[in-house]
């Protein structure tokens, strides 16, 4: 074997482990992605553990201790029907991040903004990969239906779906999917018409393998980086829009823990000395979009560092 | 030169740098050692494979080393003067007007949305402060000085209406303007093709001759070192391994890198035996990978010792300015050198086959790209349709066994020929025929079995390979999909394709990014031959890869074509590359089939004068030896709009030959003559004219 390239030492693909732990390398040597994760990861530990971190329930009424101010007993303050708002606060982080409610007693885990952008990712990779890599008239189609979604301003696309389909967090999945869905379509459009050039397609079309395949098994992968640091974002877009339905009334009926709506009941009483109930939420609603977005911002000034 | 120039001090001298770069994992070391020296209207050659760090070495001089990048040692002194160390606002002073550089894609340098007039200017206007007016005519004075046709109109253009070696020229006169004492030229005619990188190494010369300025080229291509250098210095990982005059580098080469390299390099010989290739076996070491207490090259020597792995050999003057950094110099000759067991495979031609039927004929084929119109009308559909006439009206036939070799400069059409074949495209007219099967569909309307059987390599090693995925699951991807074997022995049958291709089974969970280019290379030929097609498409499998790795991958390709009894059609645009292991060549001109033959017939008279400036145009890499000088005037032709009658009737030098002062060649389809059987070639000038044509190229 005279002319085998001698290799240095013998190296087997790394482990699931090393991969993510190489991955997380990436994330941790970024100071505004490690400030993002903290606070992130607070949202999602506290709702997590939210029965452990309160004695009172999110709906629990005390009509002795209304719009009370921080104290002692109450961490954060109560609302004006006395409910404990770090408990609301916490409860109404469960179903943004931690599960999602289907019908009266059935949840499913991972919460409902995630929820929402997983499924615009799937439907808007769908057509972002069928009209990148098939082109044509598909391509034309798929982007002018998108064209249509995204002249709609967001909020009132949002209302007009609710507002059609019923407040439910099941309807709010669908309707962040929908919104979203024209975004995650058109970047991923555009990976995919880079991707498609390379030699490697041109090798899995000789082999004649159906388009499908090609389209998820070897363009899809090789577009991660920029579609999950996307979803991110995209979560964070999410959660704005949840707290901005609430507030107009089209988020999660009462007595439901909802940011939104209980930044809206407590929007009456800031001038008359109790700005507690709305400015707790308005600050968590901001916190954790703002979290998302330094995540985001750190992975992608990372991975570009040494590019 | 005369012993005054060589009395004055060097225009540049370079001592011991080292440059180093930062990175996530910490600094990483690109070139150390790195000492020469440069004099006046001295051209030094600067050679090496690609990560060698020669053109580290040029941006350090200049110090456009990036945000990341910094010279860790030694000294550079310019005139005199030390570099290192210097602001930048110094340094900006110095470079602009004495050093100029060239760089190697002239897209890349000129600005797209400036004029070439204003960008000519602004070089004068800066750095020297004369007036607009006057920098104006200046500029025009250079670009006639370089050879540009119609140079004043030239100005008012922009960089995308002249073409790559006119835009080559313009950086070239760019550089020159301010008359500086030094310039860097970093592989300027590698994107060019053969044809025009000629024409610009001329000028090169010429420039030379007029200018005092002293050059340092660096390029890969040691044919081009042969031509335009008069000091070479080799360097290989980072360290300049030899150096010294042209001829002594290319007569009696000391190092043992400078001897592999000079075998592995491709040449245009008279006989296969005499153009064969000896690969270098082993890679070169990663950065990190360096030894600092060693001899760089001793895990690739042949004649390393326990010495070479403990003692790191210094720099040493073996004859008069030939330094060599080896303990083993004097005693290493190049002459008494055998191929070990094994490098080569026996070039012995096959049996002939029995049946005569080809396996592949493809008769009249024509490709052509609709170009989309910008009239109104077109929009309608009722607008006027223009072509690109990419392929024109090729027929070839390949026998079963044999290796075609289709060669060609950019925009023949060589890579749409291909494309067609195998499927990629629809051609417009013609028959395409394999294995007795139409193949004149697209690939989404071939049988199964037929697509199995007509696979291809191709050219970029980064691209061919999906990053996603190891070596095992793409290897293995073409055995499930045709169930070539039971899904049980997949594995099995891999790791075999990856012992055929020389690579041990290792290499199974790999991913493409722990690989080489040559090693990515070798997978993308493991994997076109996994289904056992009968017809293998390469399509320029190795010029993305450094030579040495080049030797090994042809040879490679050789060897499994033999193991495996399949027909190859090799596509490449250097003359030289084909030489060796092609049965057949076919030279491409235009979307046309110019010249179709043996290839020992290709490479003798008679000529079709394409293929006789194609010959002329290759550097050679021996500065002894003769080559004919003939140079093509003007640019390929746009395909759109190809000329009348015989294609190549607007560059042919030999037009003059014919008895009506070539007025046939613009009305009249050129007809085949046919040389031998096998042999035929499309042109008006008579076979007997044809006949006394002189060889191109006669060796020392």
């Amino acid at each position: 074997m005279a002319v085998a390239e001698q290799s240095v030492q013998a190296v087997t693909r790394p482990s699931l482990w090393q991969r993510a732990w190489g991955g997380l390398a990436v994330l941790f040597a970024s100071k505004i992605a490690v400030i993002g994760l903290i606070i992130v990861l607070f949202w999602i530990v506290v709702a997590i553990l939210a029965p452990v971190l309160t004695p009172y329930s999110s709906t629990a009424q005390d009509y002795k201790a209304q719009n009370s101010p921080p104290s002692a007993a109450h961490i954060l303050g109560t609302d004006d029907l006395g409910r404990d708002i770090w408990s609301r606060l916490i409860y109404g982080a469960r179903v943004v991040l931690v599960m999602l409610p289907v019908g009266e007693h059935f949840w499913l885990p991972v919460g409902t903004a995630i929820w929402g952008v997983l499924l615009g990712l799937l439907i808007g990779s769908t057509l972002g990969l069928m009209g990148g890599y098939l082109g044509g008239w598909i391509d034309e189609v798929v982007m002018r239906l998108l064209d249509a979604m995204m002249a709609f301003p967001v909020i009132l696309l949002y209302m007009i779906i609710i507002a059609a389909v019923g407040a439910s967090a099941t309807n709010v999945v669908l309707a962040i999917a929908i919104v979203g869905t024209p975004g995650i379509a058109r970047l991923v459009r555009s990976l995919a018409l880079d991707i498609r050039t390379r030699d490697y397609i041109r090798a899995a079309e000789l082999r004649g393998e159906n388009p499908f395949y090609i389209m998820f098994i070897e363009i899809l992968p090789n577009a991660r980086g920029p579609i999950i640091i996307d979803a991110m974002l995209r979560v964070g877009y999410a959660i704005f829009a949840m707290g901005t339905l609430g507030f107009l009334g089209l988020g999660l009926p009462p007595p439901s823990p909802d940011w939104g709506s209980m930044v809206a009941a407590g929007r009456r009483y800031i001038l008359s000395g109790s700005p507690w109930a709305a400015i707790w939420p308005s600050l968590a609603i901001a916190s954790l979009v703002v979290g998302l977005n330094l995540l985001a911002d750190g992975l992608r000034e990372e991975s570009l560092r040494y590019q | 030169m005369t012993p005054t120039q060589r009395d004055q001090a060097p225009i540049l001298r370079i001592e011991n740098v080292a440059i180093s770069y930062e990175t996530r994992y910490g600094d990483v070391e690109a070139v150390r050692e790195v000492s020469f020296e440069v004099c006046r209207a001295t051209t030094f050659g600067l050679v090496g494979e690609s990560g060698c760090g020669k053109s580290t070495v040029a941006f350090g001089i200049v110090d456009f080393l990036g945000p990341n990048g910094k010279i860790a040692g030694g000294s550079i002194k310019f005139q005199g003067r030390e570099l290192v160390g210097r602001s930048q606002k110094e340094l900006r002073l110095i470079r602009g007007d004495q050093i100029s550089m060239v760089y190697q894609d002239p897209m890349q340098a000129l600005n797209p949305s400036v004029t070439l007039g204003d960008q000519l200017t602004e070089v004068l206007t800066v750095h020297r402060g004369i007036s607009q007016a006057d920098a104006w005519k200046k500029s025009i004075a250079m670009l006639e000085r370089v050879y540009m046709p119609d140079a004043a109109n030239v100005m008012r253009r922009y960089p995308h209406q002249i073409s790559g070696g006119q835009q080559q020229r313009v950086v070239i006169a760019m550089a020159l303007l301010t008359n500086p004492a030094l310039l860097i030229m970093d592989e300027p005619t590698t994107a060019l093709d053969v044809t025009v990188e000629a024409v610009v190494l001329d000028l090169i010369e010429d420039l030379k001759r007029d200018f005092d300025t002293a050059i340092v080229y660096i390029t890969h291509d040691l044919g081009v070192v042969a031509r335009v250098c008069n000091e070479v210095g080799v360097m290989y990982a980072g360290e300049m391994v030899e150096s010294g005059p042209v001829g002594a580098i290319f007569d009696d080469p000391k190092h043992p890198y400078t001897q592999g390299l000079m075998r592995c390099v491709p040449r245009l010989g008279a006989t296969k035996e005499s153009s064969r290739l000896y690969p270098i076996r082993g890679r070169v070491p990663a950065p990190k990978d360096r030894p600092k207490g060693a001899c760089i090259f001793a895990p690739r020597c042949d004649y390393a010792t326990d010495r070479c792995y403990q003692e790191r050999p210094a720099v040493r003057e073996i004859a008069s300015s030939h330094n060599v950094r080896c303990f083993y110099a004097e005693e290493i000759s190049a002459g008494d050198w055998k191929p070990s067991e094994g490098l080569v495979p026996d070039l012995t031609p096959a049996a002939e086959p029995e049946s005569q039927k080809p396996i592949l004929a493809v008769k009249d084929l024509r490709t052509f790209y609709a170009q989309e119109s910008k009239s109104i009308l077109s929009l309608v559909g009722l607008g006027k349709k223009r072509y690109v006439k990419a392929v024109n009206g090729v027929s070839v036939e390949v026998q079963s066994g044999e290796t075609l070799g289709i060669v060609g400069e950019s925009g023949c059409g060589k890579s749409t020929l291909a494309k067609t074949i195998v499927g990629l495209e629809s051609p417009t007219e013609g028959q395409a025929e394999f294995l007795g099967f139409d193949i004149s569909v697209p690939v989404s309307r071939r049988d199964k079995k037929l697509i199995q059987e007509l696979q291809m390599v191709f050219q970029n090693p980064d691209s061919t390979m999906n990053p996603s995925y190891t070596v095992g699951q793409q290897i293995g991807r073409p055995l499930q999909h045709f169930k070539t074997v039971p899904s049980d022995q997949v594995r099995g049958e891999v790791i075999r394709l990856l012992n055929a291709v020389r690579l041990d089974g290792s290499y199974y969970d790999r991913l493409p990014r722990q690989l080489s280019g040559g090693e990515k290379q070798r997978v993308g030929i493991a994997r076109a031959f996994a289904s056992r097609p009968e017809l293998v498409l390469c399509d320029e499998p190795v010029s993305a890869l450094d030579v040495s790795v080049q030797a090994a991958v042809l040879n490679l390709l050789l060897e499994i074509q033999r193991q495996y009894h399949t027909t190859m059609l090799f596509i490449a645009h250097d003359l030289s590359v084909v030489r060796f292991f092609s049965d057949y060549v076919a030279v491409m001109y235009l979307g046309h089939v110019v010249e179709f033959g043996p290839a020992e017939a290709i490479y003798a008279p008679p000529y079709h004068p394409y293929t006789e400036a194609l010959l002329s145009a290759v550097p050679i890499p021996d500065p002894e030896a003769e080559q004919k000088h003939i140079r093509l005037e003007g640019t390929v032709p746009s395909a759109l709009n190809p000329p009348s009658g015989c294609v190549f009737h607007t560059r042919c030098p030999r037009r003059s030959m014919l008895a009506d002062g070539g007025r046939v060649c613009e009305s009249e389809v050129p007809p085949w003559h046919y040389n031998t059987e096998k042999h035929r070639i499309f042109c008006h000038i008579p076979l007997e004219e044809l006949r006394k044509m002189e060889p191109v190229v006669t060796t020392g």
